[in-house]
């Protein structure tokens, strides 16, 4: 009973979950309205609740299976609130577009559910479990458009890939289960560093656990599926997958590799080492090649998760936080570049091109200063918030010793900043298609102003964020 | 009167906040109150950095106007800024352009008034807080930072060939800044500070210094520019509007050979002091070679950019001549001039490429053609833009009794004790100098009237005449009394190159 009342922000977000399921079969065809405030009611009270209970010590509960500490905790509000903030983007989108989806928003809710799990879990079991109900809500979100072909090829696609990364996922585990005997996280923490010959056998099953990661994190070589979801889903799906989840994926991959099996750490950096590279070369290299708006983000996604685990394979506490401030960072700066896209769609046009913003300095020259700051942003220069991100991981990685490695991350950012300096000359410089100044409601406005300004700010002053991010990092002990 | 307002902040931050409130009150504004709102924010700033040097005590080394504030604390990165002699003559030339800037764009910018004027109003704040941040990581926020809103300048307002110029001007200047932060984050692992004191004075071994060296040298090389990383500048000199050109010869060129002493001399002295050679090298190449380049431009404003770069030259080879100087004469003081050299060069050529880019606006706004051979005949029916124009010809040309003269004979005379042929190859800068600039302006300005065109040209209206009279009287000034500007950075040299004669790497051993 104890435990139950612990986990109570996760069990107030189920209830409304099924609560806006329910209002969303029965009020919510009629008033469209009342979906969405429910789904935002719940978020605000399970923000509220987590706020109130912040873990001093890690506590774990239900028989070794969920974790509460600090990490999970900032963790689990920091996707709450870029969740809440998608929903407005979202209403404001079906309303743009005519289509109001009322599953949207339980979609949302159960897939946060899962990111909580996921956040918070101590076993394997458990982590598998949280995946895959994120992953489940995520595939059906993609294939919500039921009359779009793309839409329904992504969601194949998707969910094809997305079972065989779950299926590699969980034969690394079995993996580990046969050579540790336990499922539970914190025991295998110290097995894994007594496992003697039996260590080969537990770096083959880090190898399958490290596909499944990098499948979720979307990085090279097991990106491609971002291109495909990203542009084929609706803009707020689309908005959504590339925000929170990224945090959560963030979170498997601690909880996997650090809580679990940091005992090998010196193998997983290694292999870490190679997919970040490889995604900040090829997810910046193809982006260029990109006309289509949403695709060259999620080619950026991939390049910038790449950067993200250049704090990760520190195998330091530091640089946990490192990897931490970056992808709360970057879902910030993802979530306003797709909430611009939404901004400009319109009944007709899902504005998704690239073409589609030319000239928006003139046609609306406050938004094009909001673009300009998150693209800057994205691009690492100063004085926005991606350049104190891409610092902290940079640092981290000079601290540790690999200098050509910080060196090469700097050239591949050179390689990304043209194609996000192109976007800003097609808005800037470029002469608009259409004079039309781009309509919505006075929420969605804000919502997206808030979200340009607020990386100005975290720019301007990204030390709160930063010390937060330390502090919730400070736990883990070093591995050599 | 001591004033208790934190001066040099209010230099820094008064027109960046101007230049946003430009922006975003003047969008539903009439023009001519955006012009001058813009003006009164830079003239304000230029008397407030008059205050600095009225303020300033020349007689020490030491960093002036210090404010320091915790910024980032879990990592010791302050809000730190102060001046020495070296930065404070700068920071009055970007004050100063900034004025200048901001008139010659009066009624020549007719879309995005606003933009322009705030664009221009941001970056002088920027600009004087590359010149005095304190911490090396400040310094680099601004000094990207300003990449910002020159990138749009030359891209929004700028010639037909704009984007190209304007984003490959953003990714040469990127790429060297980048790997400035990566030396710089090596040395925060090593120091575990960014207080550019802290870094001056950590040991580092030879090979450190070396790699630390080149990160910084192409950092900094880019934006000098120093051949062969030059290429990005004459298409952003021939892109960008008159006001871009000015901001990016006067002062942006400078913070490259600022960088070269803030960060490349004293914090690798050693490196720098071994491959000087090297650097001597590549400058004089810059002299001579971009000398003989310049000569064959058809296009005024290529011209006087190969000009910038040939006449910047003479600034790194001041500073890097140093070595082989004390080499010759075994006395630092024979050193330090070398240095005040190239600093009196950067400042006048700050004034006199600043007045040959306005001179190149102000014929382009009445016949919208840069090329020399559309020209001819100028001086019939412009006989005082003519007279303003021949003036800083003659400086460009390095004329005694110019400012253009004083820098460029203190480096050459210093120089001279390194080496008589260093002397000699830079020397030929005064014969190349006065051949390309002389030439064009023969060929612009005097003979047969060309064209129907030409003969139709009017001569300067009042904000013309009055830009060019503030800084042919500059020009002049400096030329004949250099003195004042010599004492106010004597102290700061000197204790600049106390720093670079104490090696770091047998402190380094020994740690």
């Amino acid at each position: 009973m104890n435990d139950i009342a612990l986990v109570l922000p996760e069990a107030t977000l189920l209830a409304f979950a099924c609560g806006t399921l329910l209002v969303d079969a029965f009020i919510g065809k009629r008033n469209p309205a009342a979906t969405f405030w429910c789904a935002m009611l719940g978020g605000l009270v399970v923000l509220a609740q987590l706020s109130q209970a912040v873990p001093d010590t890690v506590k774990i509960i239900f028989a070794g299976t969920y974790r509460l500490d600090v990490v999970g905790a900032v963790l689990k509000a920091f996707i709450l609130v870029l969740v809440l903030v998608s929903l407005f983007y979202a209403r404001e989108y079906f309303r743009k577009r005519g289509t109001p989806q009322g599953e949207h928003y339980p979609l949302v809710m159960f897939a946060t559910l899962g990111m909580m799990m996921l956040v918070s879990s101590n076993s394997l079991l458990m982590l598998y479990l949280g995946l895959e109900l994120l992953s489940l809500s995520l595939y059906a979100l993609v294939a919500l458009q039921r009359d779009s072909v793309q839409s329904s090829e992504a969601a194949m696609k998707y969910f094809v890939l997305g079972a065989l990364a779950s299926g590699m996922l969980l034969y690394g585990m079995s993996m580990l289960y046969g050579v540790t005997g336990t499922l539970d996280l914190s025991d295998l923490l110290i097995k894994v560093s007594v496992a003697g010959e039996k260590r080969v056998l537990l770096v083959f099953g880090l190898v399958f656990l490290l596909v499944g990661i990098s499948f979720k994190l979307g990085v090279v070589p097991f990106h491609m599926w971002v291109p495909d979801v990203y542009q084929g889903a609706a803009t707020p799906v689309t908005q959504f997958i590339g925000t929170a989840p990224k945090l959560a994926a963030f979170a498997m991959t601690l909880r996997l590799l650090v809580d679990g099996l940091g005992g090998l750490a010196e193998e997983w950096h290694q292999m870490l080492i190679m997919l970040s590279v490889l995604s900040m070369g090829i997810g910046n290299l193809l982006a260029i090649a990109q006309t289509n708006f949403k695709r060259m983000l999620a080619y950026s996604t991939i390049a910038h998760m790449g950067y993200m685990l250049l704090g990760l394979l520190t195998a330091k506490a530091s640089g946990y936080a490192a990897s931490m401030f970056y992808v709360s960072i970057y879902a910030l700066m993802s979530m306003g570049a797709f909430g611009a896209i939404i901004l400009l769609a319109n009944r007709d046009n899902e504005a998704d091109q690239l073409t589609d913003f030319a000239g928006l300095a003139r046609r609306s020259p406050w938004f094009g200063f909001i673009m300009l700051i998150l693209l800057f942003s994205m691009a690492g220069v100063p004085p926005f918030a991606g350049f104190w991100a891409k610092w902290f991981v940079l640092k981290e990685v000079v601290a540790a010793g690999y200098v050509w490695l910080a060196a090469l991350a700097v050239m591949f950012s050179l390689v990304g900043a043209f194609y996000y300096l192109r976007a800003i000359k097609i808005m800037y410089f470029d002469e608009p298609v259409t004079n039309a100044v781009p309509e919505a409601g006075t929420d969605l406005k804000l919502v997206l102003s808030m979200n340009g300004l607020l990386v100005l700010g975290l720019g301007l002053a990204p030390g709160v964020l930063m010390s937060l991010c330390v502090a919730a990092t400070l736990s883990y002990p070093p591995w050599q | 009167m001591q004033l208790d307002l934190p001066l040099l902040s209010l230099v820094i931050w008064l027109p960046i906040i101007g230049g946003l409130w430009v922006i975003f009150a003047g969008s539903g504004r009439r023009e001519r109150g955006v012009r001058v709102d813009a003006l009164l924010i830079s003239l304000v700033t230029f008397a407030l950095s008059l205050l600095l040097y009225r303020d300033f005590d020349a007689t020490t080394a030491a960093m002036q106007f210090v404010e320091l504030h915790p910024w980032i604390e879990a990592f010791r990165i302050n809000y730190h800024i102060g001046i020495d002699g070296i930065a404070l003559p700068l920071i009055l030339l970007t004050t100063f352009t900034s004025i200048i800037v901001i008139a010659a764009g009066w009624e020549v910018i007719e879309q995005r008034v606003n933009q322009y004027m705030g664009a221009f109003l941001i970056l002088e704040g920027l600009m004087v807080g590359v010149f005095s941040a304190l911490d090396a990581l400040l310094f680099y926020v601004f000094w990207e930072a300003m990449l910002i809103p020159m990138f749009l300048i030359i891209g929004i307002w700028g010639g037909p060939r704009r984007v190209y110029a304007t984003i490959k001007f953003f990714l040469y200047t990127f790429l060297g800044s980048v790997l400035m932060l990566v030396a710089l984050l090596y040395l925060y692992a090593h120091a575990h500070s960014f207080n550019l004191a802290d870094l001056q004075a950590t040991a580092l071994t030879a090979r450190e210094q070396f790699w630390i060296f080149i990160a910084f040298f192409l950092a900094f090389a880019v934006k000098v520019p120093m051949w062969p990383v030059h290429t990005w500048l004459p298409d952003a000199h021939v892109e960008a509007p008159t006001g871009g050109s000015v901001v990016l010869a006067a002062i942006m060129l400078k913070m490259g050979g600022y960088g070269f002493i803030r960060f490349s001399l004293p914090i690798t002295p050693d490196a720098s002091a071994s491959l000087d050679s090297f650097m001597i090298a590549l400058s004089l190449i810059a002299v001579v070679y971009i000398g003989f380049v310049a000569l064959v431009q058809q296009d005024m404003k290529k011209l006087i950019a190969y000009s910038s770069i040939s006449h910047m030259g003479f600034v790194t080879l001041g500073l890097f001549a140093m070595f082989d100087i004390y080499a010759g004469t075994s006395n630092w003081n024979d050193a330090a001039m070398g240095i005040e050299g190239a600093m009196v060069q950067m400042i006048s050529h700050g004034f006199i490429s600043g007045a040959m880019f306005i001179c190149v606006g102000v014929m382009y706004d009445r016949l919208h053609s840069r090329q020399i051979n559309d020209y001819g005949g100028v001086a019939n029916v412009m006989p005082k833009f003519a007279a303003f124009m021949l003036l800083f010809s003659m400086a460009n040309a390095g004329l005694p009794a110019t400012s253009g003269f004083v820098g460029e004979f203190i480096v050459i005379l210093s120089v001279f004790k390194a080496n008589f042929w260093y002397a000699f190859a830079a020397a030929s800068t005064l014969i190349l100098g006065a051949a390309y600039t002389l030439w064009m302006f023969k060929r612009v300005v005097f003979g047969e009237i060309r064209s129907p065109k030409v003969a139709a040209l009017t001569d300067i209206n009042g904000r013309e005449a009055a830009i060019l009279t503030a800084l042919a009287v500059l020009v002049l000034v400096f030329g004949i009394w250099p003195a004042p500007l010599l004492d106010m950075m004597h102290a700061s040299v000197q204790h600049l190159v106390e720093q670079v004669a104490q090696s770091k790497i047998s402190v380094a051993a020994y740690e």
